[in-house]
Order: structure tokens, then C-alpha cells, then sequence
């Protein structure tokens, strides 16, 4: 889909939805099973709502996401494993 | 078995963030200990509940968490508490779930997850003032309906709710809900979807969206997040910090000294003079209050931060600091460690558990030291004064205050090429991930405030004082014993162990300038940094050097050669010459080996940049 992009490709004000929690490829076995749990428990679920609130400024990193009705900080090395659905409005 | 022969016991479990402590505080009052859990450097705080009809239960208050799945020792305490797992620790009656009534959607997962274990639960729906001011609509009844536990909604800070809690606690303690098996296991990503599914389900029927969201803490954060005016506001916060920490503290500070300084001679005039008052006044008030005198400044730094943790201003300055520090292969939490770390390594090293990965926080806990605590000024100011002329450069800026910033600038610098180095030669490419949630903003309540303060004073106190104490008495004995002989010619200290070491040791020292009146004030120097002025006032035998710090800076720049006084200011950016730092350290990293790396590696460094320092002023002519 023309629409979907990792998370760590987004930019500030981005809005849209998680279709895929997962996709650790950047990331060693072991390490990325833990992290996708991590995501999981801290909201990053698949249907959730994201917004891209602020970037950091080096290298835009870290990210702050608002994820549903909570804010979460993020570096983008950690959101390359979440793709996201952006509003068609947004992008 | 009877509930009621014994004292139920409860645990409180919940997010971060969710008001748990405070509901802690609210439920036990004052009426609470701190300690660690066996065999682990976790808090453990326990507290006290007396129901209506006057039976007690005791309640622990265990490390927030969004899973019983444990990533850090401090999440392992909780699940561990929670199964009854823990050493020495009982299975809890009740489980208290705590949940902060905005921020529902994650702790819902949570109490699904923890319904596995089996146990008698209670949800106690904190700040649900916050929840009615916002609009959020929580149908109660048909909550209470799908989780199948009892809900309480509760104020902690405003004390309400808190009766009805206990209530609510005390019927679950009764027996009437039943205690099934534990048949929870750690879940993986599917069972964690699937709870993540089913709570955001029981959101949707449960919850109606506030009709008056938060909007403030995204207009704040809009300016404290902003890449630039965000990074200056967070200078700008250290910048008054400091002040702080280092100006109102100074009244204080001597006021202790003065008073112990008192207390002493008083001791000196009723005791009869010998090893006994030696021990009292040398060893146990000197000593003590050479980590007393760091109170206020401990005080200060931690009335700080509690306000900026209170407010939720924490999360935002990691966030900030995260990828400046992360260059050095540091974590953006180590930033508030790091920073405490300016008053005294020691609540710095202690701050170090708010970092959830073990090596992040091993590589916070080795740099810390590097930071220039409090008990390194006298020392510096001393050398300073004595071998730096007091001159403008550039017209504006004192030679003496550039060569202090120096100083503190070298002390930063090394911290961040050593944690490079580390990450780069113990473990190499892994990068632990940095994701924190930011909670909402709030407005810090201020009888907490000052309990916490109060909580956290009394702790540094008790594990400063629990290390120093029996380190001071060893310094103490070793500086005195054995006695000089009848018609001794040179201060007391000479004949005494440590001036034996200090001789035997000078061969050592000399390559780096050191005479063997420095190495003699280098030892009793370990027990605190600052105790090195004494000492080199006790091995020049300059009466009462404290008072007389600018008589003591004479008679070492007639002594010295500039090259030396500056070996040793280089020599004190790095030496780990505190071993109630080292004691903490090792507590806090439960080893040995971490403690002597930390020794062998700092001391390493003294001795090479003391090399360097001496060698190239000897080079330019200042030998």
C-alpha cells in the first residue's frame, strides 16, 4: 500500500493508524521478540490511534507520539519496527 | 486458615505514573519503612493500615510496572512480590491494583494480566478528581462487571476515597473472594495483542472520551519539547539549580560545621584527652560530619527534582537529553543521576534505579564519580587559591574561576569518554531502547512534596551513615596508631600507619610530582575527599587548617612547585577518593568486581592525567 510507512519515516504532525506492530528486521532475534512485547505493553498495538507530536533536534530523534490518549517518547531506531496507516489528509 | 488471626498483607500494584505512591502515602501515613529487599538494591517500603474495627494489615508499595513480564530488577521485585516468589517475602492477600483514572487503556492490560494470578484484587481508580474536572464519563458498575473486581474511586493526594479503599481491602481480605491457583505465565506478543485487544474493548464499553480533554499539558509541551527553546529552558532549569544547590546552601553548611565544630571542642573539654575523645572527636564527628555538611545541598537538589518529577518534567528532560547523551552512549534517564551527581555521588548513584536496562545503568553508576561532587571544592579552592594568580583574562573573566569551570568541564568530559568507551568494550552494538511514556502535567502537591523530601533525607542519612560510620573508624585508626615515639620531632600523623603507607608509597607518586606529605593526606583523604585539606594541614602541622585554609595555602605554594599544585588538581578531577562512594556502588551494583573496576579505572586516570599535568608544566617551565 502507497499509504503505509514505518513510524521512523514520519515526520512531525503525521497522523494515522498502526496496521503492523512488528517488522524487527533492523533488530537481532532475540532482541526484536522483546521489543515487540515492550511496544505492545506500552499501547503500540495494531489499530491504535498515533500522532507525531515533536521531534528531538539531532536528527529529529527522539520522537514524542501521542498514542491514543497517552504521550509516549520513542527513538526512531525503536519506531523502524511500527507501520503506520497515515490519514490521506495529513500526508 | 483463619484471615484474621494474622495481619493481611497487601500489595499496591500499578503504571508508573499512576499515582501509587501517593495513594501509598495516604493509605499508611508517616508509618513507613524503607529498606531494600533481600539480596536485591530495590526499595522496599512497607507501610501500616488500621481497618474500622481496629485489626491492622500491613500494605508494600511495589515498583511501578505495565506488565508482571520484568525488564529491570525493579519490575522482577514486583512480579516476583506479586507470585510470591520473592525470598522472604509472603504471598500478598490482596493485590491493589492502582490505576490513574485518565490514563486507563495500559492498566486495564495490567489487571487482566494480573486476574491470572489469582489472588483477592481490588482497582482503586486514583485522581478520579482529575477524571470528573476533564468529563470522563467511567461507568462503574459495568467496569466492576467486566474485570469481576471491586472498584474504588480515590484522591489520593486530597486523602479521599481512602476509607472506603481500606473497606473495599479489608472485605477482599475476608475471604469472600475466593484465591484461585496462579496460572499466570509470562506472555508473549500474541496473549499481549489479545489483552491489549480485550482492554481496549472494555474501554470502548466502560469509558466515554473526556469532554474537556487535557489540552494543557500539550500546549506546555509544545514549548518544552521544542528542539531549541526546550534544550534552553532545560540549561536555563540546571543554570538555577545550581545556584541553588551551591548559594542557599552555604549558610546551612556552615552553620553545621560551626556547630560540629563546637560539639567537638565541647567533647575535647569534658573527656579526658586520650584515644577515646580521639576516636569521638577525630574519627566519629569529624567523619560524620564530613557527609552531614552535604544535607543541605542534598536537600536542595532534591527538593528540585521531586518538583520536576511531581510536575512530570523528568520524562521530558530524558527525552531532551537523550540523543546528546546517547552520542556518548549513555540513556536519557541517566541524565537525572548524572546531575545529582553534582552535590554528591552518592544519592547520584542511588537515582540510578530510575534506569530500567541493568548495563545503562552499570555504565550511569561507573561514570557518576567523574561528576564534580560538593567535597571536591574545598580541595580545589585550597589548591587554587594557593597556585593560580587572581587575575582577569580577557578582561572580564578571573583566571581562578576559569581554571574551577576547567576543572568541572574536565570532570564531564571524561565521564562522557568513559561511558563511550565502555559501551564500545563491554558490549559492543547493543543499544538499549528508549521508550518512556510523558505523563500528563501536574500540579506538584506540597505536603507530598515535603514528605518525600523529608523520606528521601532520611534515607541518605541512614545508608551514608550505615557506610561511613564503621570507614571512619578504620581511616580514624589507621591515622593514629600506632603513637609517635617519646621526643617525636614531626606531626603525630607521620609515625602512624598512614604515614608508613605514605612513605612506602611515595616512590609511586613520584613520577607525578608528589612529595610524601601528599601521599600521607591521600589516605585519610579516602574517608572523603575534602578530609585531604585537614590532613595536609595536620602533615604541614598548620594549627587548625579549616580557619586557616589561606595560611595552609602559603605554606604549600612555598612548598610545592606550580607543576605539582596542578598534578593534583588533575590528580583530584578522577581519583575515587571517597570510599563511602565505593561502599554505595557496591551495594547498589550487589558486586565486588564493579566496585574495583571503578577503583582500578579511576585511579588509573589520576595517576595518568596527574603524569600528563605534571610532566608538560614541568616541560614549560614550571617544574
Amino acid at each position: 500500500m502507497s499509504d503505509t510507512l514505518k513510524l521512523s519515516q514520519a515526520r512531525k504532525g503525521a497522523r494515522g493508524v498502526i496496521v503492523r506492530v512488528g517488522d524487527h528486521r533492523h533488530h537481532g532475534q532475540e532482541h526484536a521478540a522483546e521489543l515487540e512485547r515492550r511496544l505492545l505493553e506500552l499501547g503500540f498495538v495494531e489499530g491504535a490511534r498515533i500522532e507525531l507530536l515533536h521531534e528531538g533536534l539531532f536528527g529529529r530523534d527522539p520522537i514524542a507520539l501521542k498514542v491514543d490518549d497517552m504521550r509516549v517518547a520513542l527513538r526512531r531506531h525503536e519506531a523502524a519496527s511500527l507501520t503506520v496507516r497515515l490519514d490521506t489528509a495529513a500526508i | 486458615m483463619d484471615m484474621h488471626v494474622r495481619t493481611a498483607r497487601v500489595a499496591l500494584v500499578g503504571n508508573p505514573n499512576s499515582g501509587k505512591t501517593a495513594l501509598f502515602n495516604a493509605l499508611t501515613g508517616a508509618h513507613q519503612k524503607v529498606a531494600n529487599y533481600a539480596g536485591v538494591t530495590v526499595e522496599r517500603k512497607e507501610g501500616h493500615i488500621r481497618t474500622a474495627d481496629g485489626r491492622t494489615m500491613s500494605v508494600l508499595d511495589l515498583p511501578g510496572t505495565y506488565s508482571l513480564r520484568a525488564r529491570s530488577p525493579d519490575e522482577e521485585v514486583t512480579r516476583d512480590a506479586v507470585l510470591g516468589k520473592l525470598a522472604g517475602e509472603p504471598t500478598p492477600d490482596v493485590l491493589v491494583a492502582v490505576a490513574d483514572a485518565t490514563n486507563l487503556r495500559l492498566v486495564l492490560r495490567l489487571v487482566l494480566e494480573l486476574k491470572a494470578v489469582g489472588r483477592p484484587m481490588v482497582l482503586a481508580l486514583n485522581m478520579y478528581d482529575i477524571a470528573q474536572r476533564q468529563g470522563l464519563r467511567i461507568d462503574l458498575e459495568k467496569l466492576r462487571a467486566e474485570l469481576g473486581v471491586p472498584i474504588v474511586t480515590t484522591v489520593a493526594t486530597r486523602k479521599r476515597g481512602i476509607d472506603e479503599l481500606i473497606a473495599a481491602i479489608d472485605a477482599a481480605a475476608g475471604g469472600l473472594s475466593a484465591t484461585a491457583e496462579n496460572a499466570w505465565v509470562a506472555p508473549d506478543a500474541e496473549a499481549l495483542r489479545g489483552k491489549a485487544l480485550e482492554a481496549e474493548r472494555i474501554m470502548k464499553a466502560c469509558v466515554r472520551p473526556p469532554e474537556r480533554p487535557d489540552t494543557l499539558t500539550g500546549r506546555i509541551d509544545s514549548l518544552l519539547l521544542h528542539p531549541v527553546a526546550g534544550l534552553v529552558i532545560l540549561l536555563t532549569l540546571l543554570f538555577v539549580m545550581f545556584q541553588a544547590v551551591f548559594t542557599w546552601a552555604t549558610p546551612l553548611m556552615d552553620g553545621i560545621e560551626g556547630a560540629l565544630g563546637m560539639l567537638g571542642a565541647w567533647v575535647a573539654t569534658v573527656m579526658p584527652d586520650g584515644i577515646w575523645q580521639s576516636l569521638i572527636v577525630d574519627g566519629l564527628i569529624s567523619g560524620v560530619g564530613s557527609v552531614l555538611v552535604f544535607l543541605p545541598q542534598i536537600l536542595i537538589l532534591f527538593l528540585f527534582i521531586i518538583l520536576l518529577e511531581d510536575f512530570g518534567y523528568m520524562a521530558r528532560a530524558a527525552f531532551l537529553m537523550d540523543r546528546i547523551m546517547g552520542g556518548a552512549g549513555l540513556h536519557g534517564r541517566a541524565f537525572i543521576p548524572l546531575l545529582s551527581s553534582f552535590a554528591c555521588a552518592i544519592p547520584g548513584v542511588m537515582a540510578a534505579r530510575v534506569i530500567d536496562s541493568k548495563r545503562d545503568r552499570l555504565t550511569t553508576i561507573m561514570v557518576a564519580p567523574l561528576m564534580t561532587c560538593s567535597a571536591r571544592i574545598p580541595v580545589y579552592t585550597l589548591i587554587i587559591a594557593a597556585f593560580i594568580p587572581n587575575e582577569q583574562v580577557w578582561g572580564f573573566a578571573s583566571l581562578q574561576g576559569l581554571v574551577m569551570f576547567g576543572l568541572y568541564a574536565a570532570g564531564i568530559l571524561s565521564a562522557l569518554v568513559v561511558s563511550f568507551v565502555i559501551r564500545k568494550v563491554f558490549w559492543r552494538g547493543a543499544v538499549e531502547p528508549f521508550m518512556m511514556e510523558l505523563p500528563a502535567y501536574k500540579t506538584p502537591d506540597f505536603k507530598s512534596v515535603l514528605f518525600n523530601l523529608w523520606l528521601r533525607a532520611r534515607i541518605f542519612l541512614e545508608r551514608a551513615g550505615r557506610i561511613i560510620l564503621p570507614l571512619m573508624i578504620i581511616v580514624w585508626a589507621l591515622s593514629t596508631f600506632p603513637y609517635p615515639p617519646e621526643g617525636a620531632t614531626q606531626p603525630a600523623i607521620d609515625y602512624s600507619f598512614a604515614g608508613m603507607m605514605g612513605h612506602a608509597l611515595e616512590p609511586i607518586f613520584a613520577p607525578i610530582g608528589f612529595n610524601w606529605q601528599m601521599v600521607i593526606a591521600l589516605i585519610p583523604g579516602m574517608a572523603a575527599r575534602e578530609v585531604a585539606v585537614a590532613a595536609l594541614g595536620t602533615v604541614y602541622a598548620v594549627a587548625d587548617p579549616e580557619s586557616a585554609t589561606s595560611l595552609l595555602g602559603a605554606t604549600l605554594a612555598a612548598q610545592w612547585s606550580l607543576a605539582t599544585g596542578l598534578a593534583f588538581l588533575a590528580w583530584y578531577v578522577f581519583a575515587p577518593q571517597c570510599v563511602a562512594t565505593l561502599g554505595v556502588v557496591k551495594r547498589e551494583l550487589n558486586s565486588w568486581k564493579w566496585m574495583w573496576v571503578m577503583v582500578v579505572y579511576m585511579f588509573g586516570l589520576a595517576y595518568l592525567a596527574a603524569f600528563v599535568t605534571y610532566r608538560v608544566a614541568v616541560a614549560l617551565g614550571a617544574g
